[in-house]
């Protein structure tokens, strides 16, 4: 602190106390951040009154009071709808936080990505491989508890990382560039699965495209009767401090770091671009396949058609919204699962398609990367964010 | 690294890949053996049609009828002559070489797969063409941008959009006087109907009815708004372009998911827009097998026809495309000449999102006349692998889009054909196409090399 006084005489912030100037550099970080997410909550109202025929008949009938009154009334329900839902009980809680555990999971999966300067929008494909695994493994053999579960998630880790490494050792080797890649292997996968679904990996007995169902040793137990919160979730924060640590703590995080921020000075630097950049799609899919193993292994304990709602897309907004540091990552899964919870909610009670999440998501996202808009709508001044921040480079290596 | 071990570098990778590619020869036409020819008997005969499936002006031509066995081995010992050419001697272009194996590769095998029975070979084709056109689309107005030096990874959700927006303007324009299948009252206001009525009588052609060119202008008006809010985002505010197109895929499919369950589902009138039909240009049309292929098409795929050619044209011929192409390859240099680098970004970007805009629309009133949530599957995506393939020119990126339709369309015909004729699942056939993009990506055709200063923003100090 002394030294800071000495450095900068003049500067008014060296006469501040110490916790101002973490309560402002606090307010600096999330600041914008909330405000994205206020603001992306309010045009989704809006896409909600607007698109509401009741509104209108409102309007019509009873004039512009009339109307405004029925408008605040149809985003209220909603609203509120979306609100009881996620945080009303226990239950809806528990709910809420069986809905993040996932996006724990692929949201750290981009945040690694982007930390080494790699967009991996394979997390979907990499998750439904990582299922695929784990299924196979769960429902194949049968082993004591404490082997089979761990194995299963191994298994999953271990086809996520290998499927997420593809990419990377393309983009490595030949400058392809990952984001086409890893969303060519998305569909492969997917393709791969809706055959496998209606042939080698069939339930027996019927025609439905599942699998079978994984035995009990397998399944990743819940934490309390009754709900259906599993294990997954605390998994989920300790691997998140996990990857904290490993990236703040470790030289491989380093490494990882400075390829991502620049990697001439990497090669400069003697760091190997090659191996990162594998290791880092493996990471990746890695954790984009813990994403699926714990689904499956917590949740459904089989697998079927449409097992992802998308997990993989909407963790590139946790990313960006978690500024693609755990912590943020895990504070985004969690106000994600949330909404996503709320939203199911919304919309058996409000009627609103569930899509107006993908919606604010989309704004959510917006209003990170252009930071500029939030502070040109909000008139503030913070001296904090990045502007114009390159997450990825061209086409070319 | 001095220019002499560059050059000795270079060339070296250049013997590598000129032997290993003799060598791949070599094993295709081994392929064609073992997995065709061997596989017929050698009384099996193939037989292609060669007319198309439909009422067509052109003369009928006979069936072409090849005896299988034979037709196999003599392709297979024509590959492996270049195969061993190659070795050999090795070829200037190796490129057009191995589009020769290619193209024969596949000829063999569809001469395999309808063994012993018969296949219309000019249906195939066309169908083609069909599943290339939206693929088509995306490849040019991705290379409309990144000609410009802007990454446009949102061809994709300006496609669903464009697809979305073209069908409800379309259905409003055609059903103009829908009523409520309940209460019996019009659904539509009056002066729409008046609109949709004036028309109606008006038309050009049945073919090419009004309310579908409104549809389709509909369809480019979002996509260039679409664009719009993309090159506002990374021009102006230099955000990652790849972000900010990802930001509008996500956004498009949560807004056409939204509002097609909001909307069309429950209200099918706005949701049967029609579709183009076959418009057959007089005269050329009566040319026999490439009559009907070209010029008895709908109007969308003549629409796609122009846009190759105009756009081909005003790049390598105006002065507006050698300045779109300064402004990719060297912005700072286009800049010090005078050229308003924003400006022409800004264009090309918002002209890029007019024709995904089209290529959406092709999606709803250019085939099925009705949006289904996700309709575009990934297209828009191979759209940009076709244009990386055809080296950001229009042209190539035409050809490559042929190439992806054909695996599409050859995946349908395999299905037809049944699993015991053909033993590969349809799944597999449909992920063909994402294989070929990444063998693609990884350079198998050489490396492809985009607009020097794609994906960077420009700053003005």
């Amino acid at each position: 602190m002394e030294a800071n006084v000495e450095a900068t005489p003049s500067s008014p912030e060296s006469k501040q106390p110490q916790l101002l100037t973490l309560l402002s550099r606090l307010l600096d970080t999330i600041l914008v951040p909330v405000l994205a997410v206020f603001s992306a909550l309010v045009i989704g109202g809006l896409i909600i009154i607007v698109t509401d025929a009741t509104v209108y008949a409102a309007f019509r009938e009873e004039g512009v009071a009339g109307g405004l009154v029925m408008a605040w009334q149809v985003m209220a329900t909603a609203y509120g709808a979306m609100f009881s839902g996620s945080l009303g009980d226990t239950n809806a809680i528990s709910e809420s936080l069986v809905a993040s555990t996932p996006y724990i999971f692929a949201g750290l999966a981009v945040a690694i990505g982007f930390r080494g300067g790699l967009f991996n929008i394979g997390a979907e494909g990499q998750l439904l491989v990582a299922a695929g695994a784990s299924v196979v493994i769960g429902n194949s053999i049968q082993l004591p508890a404490i082997i089979h579960l761990p194995l299963a998630l191994l298994g999953g880790m271990l086809a996520g990382a290998i499927y997420g490494s593809i990419p990377g050792y393309l983009k490595a080797k030949t400058g392809a560039h990952e984001v086409i890649n890893t969303i060519m292997m998305n569909w492969i996968a997917i393709r791969f699965f809706s055959w496998a679904f209606t042939g080698p990996l069939r339930r027996a007995g019927g025609d439905a495209p599942v699998t079978d169902e994984i035995y009990r040793t397998a399944y990743l137990p819940q934490l309390f009767e009754g709900y259906r919160l599993h294990w997954g979730f605390f998994l989920a924060l300790l691997i998140a401090f996990g990857i904290w640590w490993l990236l703040f703590k470790t030289t491989i995080g380093f490494e990882i770091r400075t390829v991502g921020a620049n990697p001439n000075a990497a090669r400069y630097g003697g760091i190997n671009i090659t191996r990162i950049t594998v290791l880092t799609m493996a990471l990746s899919g890695a954790l984009a396949g813990l994403a699926g193993a714990s689904e499956l292994l917590g949740l459904n304990h089989f697998l079927a058609e449409g097992f992802s709602p998308g997990f993989g897309f909407d963790a590139i907004a946790l990313a960006l919204l978690g500024k693609s540091h755990p912590l943020g990552v895990v504070l985004a899964a969690l106000l994600f699962g949330t909404l996503r919870n709320g939203a199911t909610r919304m919309q058996s009670i409000a009627s609103v398609p569930i899509d107006i999440i993908s919606v604010v998501q989309a704004l959510v996202i917006v209003f990170i990367a252009a930071p500029a808009i939030v502070r040109w709508i909000y008139r503030v001044r913070t001296k904090s964010d990045v502007e114009g921040t390159t997450f990825t480079r061209g086409w070319g290596a | 690294m001095s220019t002499a071990t560059m050059s000795a570098a270079t060339s070296v990778i250049k013997e590598k890949r000129s032997v290993g590619m003799g060598i791949f020869f070599l094993v295709v036409g081994l392929a064609i053996v073992v997995l065709f020819a061997i596989n017929s008997t050698p009384d099996m005969t193939t037989t292609f049609g060669l007319n198309p499936g439909a009422r067509t002006n052109a003369p009928k031509v006979d069936d072409w009828i090849l005896p299988t066995r034979n037709a196999l081995w003599l392709l297979a010992i024509v590959v492996s002559f270049i195969g061993g050419w190659q070795l050999a001697r090795g070829f200037k272009r190796v490129n057009l070489a191995l589009l020769v194996v290619g193209l024969v590769f596949v000829f063999a095998f569809l001469i395999w797969a309808a063994r012993g029975t018969s296949m219309n070979l000019l249906g195939m084709i066309s169908a083609s063409l069909l599943r290339a056109a939206p693929i088509g689309f995306g490849a040019l107005s991705g290379l409309l941008c990144e000609r410009a030096g802007v990454i446009n990874i949102a061809i994709e959700g300006m496609m669903l959009s464009g697809a979305m927006v073209a069908v409800v303007v379309a259905s409003l324009f055609r059903n103009f006087d829908a009523v409520h299948p309940v209460t019996g009252a019009p659904l539509f206001p009056v002066w729409l109907s008046n609109i949709g009525r004036t028309l109606d009588a008006y038309n050009l052609s049945d073919a090419v009815p009004w309310y579908l060119l409104l549809g389709l202008l509909g369809g480019i008006l979002i996509g260039g708004i679409l664009a719009a809010f993309h090159a506002w985002l990374s021009i102006t505010f230099r955000v990652d372009q790849i972000v900010s197109g990802t930001v509008i895929n996500i956004f498009a499919v949560g807004i056409t998911s939204f509002l097609s369950q909001r909307f069309l589902q429950p209200i099918q009138a706005l949701n049967s827009g029609g579709t183009f039909k076959i418009l057959p240009i007089p005269g050329v049309s009566s040319i026999p097998i490439i009559g009907p292929l070209f010029f008895e098409q709908r109007f969308i795929i003549y629409l796609l026809f122009i846009l190759v050619i105009v756009i081909h044209i005003m790049l390598f011929y105006t002065r507006w495309g050698l300045r779109t192409i300064a402004v990719g390859e060297h912005p700072k240099a286009a800049d010090t000449l005078g050229i308003n680098v924003f400006r022409m970004r800004y264009i090309n970007v918002i002209l890029g999102g007019m024709v995904a805009g089209i290529g959406g629309a092709y999606f709803t009133i250019g085939s099925v006349g009705r949006f289904d949530e996700a309709l575009t599957a990934g297209k828009g995506f191979i759209g940009l692998a076709a244009m990386i393939f055809g080296k950001w020119t229009p042209l190539g990126a035409f050809g490559a889009s042929l190439i992806f339709g054909f695996a599409d369309a050859l995946q349908v015909k395999l299905q037809g054909l049944g699993i015991d004729q053909v033993p590969i699942p349809s799944e597999f056939m449909l992920m063909a196409p994402y294989i070929v993009t990444m063998f693609v990506l990884a350079g198998f055709i050489g490396r492809a090399i985009p607009p020097a200063s794609d994906g960077i923003p420009y700053e003005k100090d």
